[in-house]
């Protein structure tokens, strides 16, 4: 009996050990994920509490980690500037309307493409998607040259459609939904096909609903690439009729003394980031999915 | 509708160059009587999954025709035959309830056809009612059961009312139990329905239980076809033989000398009219009777009581397979001898083959219905 109790006290011992274990690595876990935080946080919030403070303040040696005065007009200012060959709004209407374009012209190409690549059979399917693939080899970079030369030569120019159509075709998202396709069993088309369903119709009432996580997940990549784009409209469009935000917003808010009134822009930048923000915010289980299966891909 | 295959012959390529082509389905020429239920069955690679899908129209013959009673269809796309095909693997639409399901074949209907939409749920309940999931309609497939789904699968096949109805395997993705019940379940809509259906598995008992015919098929060429019965009471060959039954059939290598059966040495049987040469004896396990003045004689290694009968494990010297499965009545069980165990055979259990051809040249007690079979 005696002894059954020592063994018991053993026991609790070493179950004691183990929990002191446990919780000294979780908190070890949780600083290093929370520093980890932080160091992404910051520059959101540097670019927040910028966009709050007075010029004046904003140039003191040592910044302040918080403005003394909120000045909110800050953001009216952004939206009102002069210094701005078109306004914010303009910028901002620009920019979904190529977004909002091209994702959808882009979503139908995918698909289609996708479709044809894992369903149809066609003489030189195989070599044709490897071609397509070996694309992907190539950095984005090497293409700006001749892209420009080719859209000038078309004098396309200052157009939306040169923002839109030469990243109308991403073999990526071809891929990653090709692969998706495939994941379809053979025998849902077979199905299909006794029932007499069309090609087309089979793809529009099972495909794409089975595939639509995949398909947000495009779109929401698709959005977020053509807010973001720089080197490319800034190359191709910079009269400013035609100009995207990122590039509206680079010599923005600059007095006739060359003077580049920082909180303002900054305020403006808030601003441009928070479509983006509520996106991330609402649809991040979506975004993950598509960058964790670009993970995949190797 | 009968459903006539005429010389029905598939033959695909080879995938690499100058690869042998392959021929998966050989000169197939069978009636399928109006409203039966016919079983394809055979090993996996035997053609009979091929055979199905021409008839369905997913894959064009390499040659031969197809009829459905006097429409010839071999060159009709599978949605103007009429058939209702049901899969392995159910092939649900997995986003659609099941009420969505069981519509989809309908909302393809095209021109004459067409229908309204309160016809076409009419129909999907009546479709649902008769394989008795009308109270599953909102669900999503991955809500039901792997019966429910086959269910599901059967209505969505039948709601067209086609004139075949074709189903690949359809039971080899539940469990056993749900396997015997599903399996009544498919000849109590066959039969209610009165739909010509052609049933593709590689489980003999399956088939043997449910169908009208069974039609054995092996690499491509038709073995035999028949009712399950006269099909497992006189095999065509050495093939059949095997395939059909469980336990499985016990084969000898043995000899015929002066119309007597030798096994081992042993004239096991009498066998009027076989020349002398030596055969393959097929000896389907419930032919063994224990006797101890029997003449084969075979080594005991085991005795599994399974309640009713008692399956006697033994092995022989001139067996082709490492044990013999007898089943025999628990009543003689204490006729077995410590190491060797006697037997008599029931002569009409009893088939002998040729050695080359494999082809049954002796069945004991034979009549004159095996002729009409052929």
């Amino acid at each position: 009996m005696a002894n059954e109790t020592m063994m018991e006290k053993d026991m609790q011992k070493v179950t004691a050990k183990q929990r002191v274990i446990r919780i000294i690595s979780l908190v070890l876990v949780y600083a290093f994920l929370i520093l980890m935080a932080l160091i992404v946080l910051f520059p959101f919030y540097w670019m927040l509490n910028s966009s709050l403070k007075s010029l004046e303040e904003y140039r003191w040696s040592i910044p302040s980690l918080f403005p003394h005065k909120l000045r909110f007009v800050n953001y009216v200012t952004a939206f009102k500037a002069e210094s701005l060959s078109v306004s914010l709004g303009q910028l901002f209407v620009n920019t979904a309307y190529v977004g909002i374009v091209s994702t959808i012209l882009s979503l139908v190409v995918t698909v289609l493409s996708a479709f044809a690549f894992a369903r149809l059979e066609f003489k030189g399917k195989n070599i044709l998607f490897a071609g397509l693939l070996a694309t992907m080899m190539i950095p984005g970079e090497l293409f700006t040259i001749t892209n420009y030369t080719t859209v000038y030569r078309f004098g396309w120019t200052n157009t939306f459609i040169v923002l839109i159509v030469p990243f109308l075709v991403s073999v990526f998202y071809i891929y990653l939904l090709r692969q998706n396709f495939l994941q379809i069993p053979n025998e849902l088309y077979l199905a299909a096909k006794v029932d007499g369903t069309s090609d087309i119709k089979y793809l529009w009432k099972v495909m794409i609903p089975l595939s639509l996580p995949t398909l947000i997940s495009i779109t929401i990549l698709k959005m977020m690439g053509a807010w973001n784009s720089y080197i490319w409209p800034r190359l191709v469009a910079n009269d400013g009729a035609h100009s995207l935000i990122t590039n509206g917003l680079r010599n923005a808010f600059t007095d006739t003394a060359g003077d580049i009134d920082y909180p303002v822009q900054m305020a403006a930048v808030a601003l441009v980031s928070l479509p983006l923000f509520l996106v991330f915010i609402f649809l991040r289980k979506y975004i993950m999915k598509g960058v964790s299966r670009s993970g995949i891909k190797g | 509708m009968k459903v006539v295959l005429e010389n029905l012959t598939k033959i695909f390529p080879s995938r690499t160059k100058g690869g042998k082509e392959v021929i998966a389905v050989n000169d197939f020429t069978f009636e399928i009587p109006d409203g039966k239920l016919i079983g394809l069955l055979g090993p996996s690679g035997c053609g009979k999954s091929t055979t199905l899908y021409m008839i369905c129209g997913l894959q064009k013959p390499s040659s031969g025709k197809i009829f459905f009673g006097e429409d010839d269809v071999t060159e009709l796309t599978p949605e103007n035959r009429g058939v209702g095909l049901v899969f392995q693997n159910y092939a649900l639409y997995p986003h659609m309830t099941v009420k969505q399901n069981i519509l989809f074949p309908l909302q393809n209907l095209k021109g004459a056809d067409k229908m309204s939409k309160d016809a076409m749920l009419e129909r999907a309940y009546e479709a649902a009612k008769l394989v008795q999931i009308d109270e599953l309609m909102d669900r999503k497939p991955s809500e039901l059961s792997g019966g429910q789904q086959q269910r599901v699968a059967i209505a969505r096949a039948l709601v067209k009312m086609p004139r075949v109805l074709l189903l690949d395997e359809p039971l080899s993705n539940l469990d056993a139990r749900l396997r015997l019940q599903t399996r009544e379940e498919i000849k109590r809509i066959q039969q209610e329905t009165g739909i010509t259906t052609v049933f593709v598995t590689h489980d003999q008992e399956e088939a043997m239980s449910i169908s009208d015919m069974i039609v054995v098929m092996k690499s491509g060429v038709v073995q035999q076809i028949g009712k399950p019965q006269d099909v497992y009471d006189s095999p065509l060959n050495l093939f059949v033989a095997k395939f059909l039954g469980t336990p499985p059939i016990n084969v000898f290598n043995g000899k015929v000398e002066n119309e007597k059966l030798l096994i081992g040495g042993n004239a096991v049987l009498d066998v009027k009219g076989v020349s002398d040469q030596e055969v393959f004896v097929g000896i389907r396990p419930e032919a063994f009777i224990i006797d101890k003045q029997g003449p084969l004689e075979c080594k005991l290694l085991n005795v599994e009581v399974m309640g009713r009968d008692v399956s006697i494990v033994s092995s022989h010297e001139d067996s082709v397979n490492p044990i013999i499965r007898s089943i025999v009545d628990a009543d003689n069980l204490k006729e077995v001898a410590q190491e060797s165990v006697h037997f008599a055979l029931k002569p009409h259990k009893v088939f002998i083959f040729n050695k080359d051809t494999e082809e049954r040249i002796y069945v004991g007690n034979e009549k004159e219905k095996v002729e009409a079979d052929k």
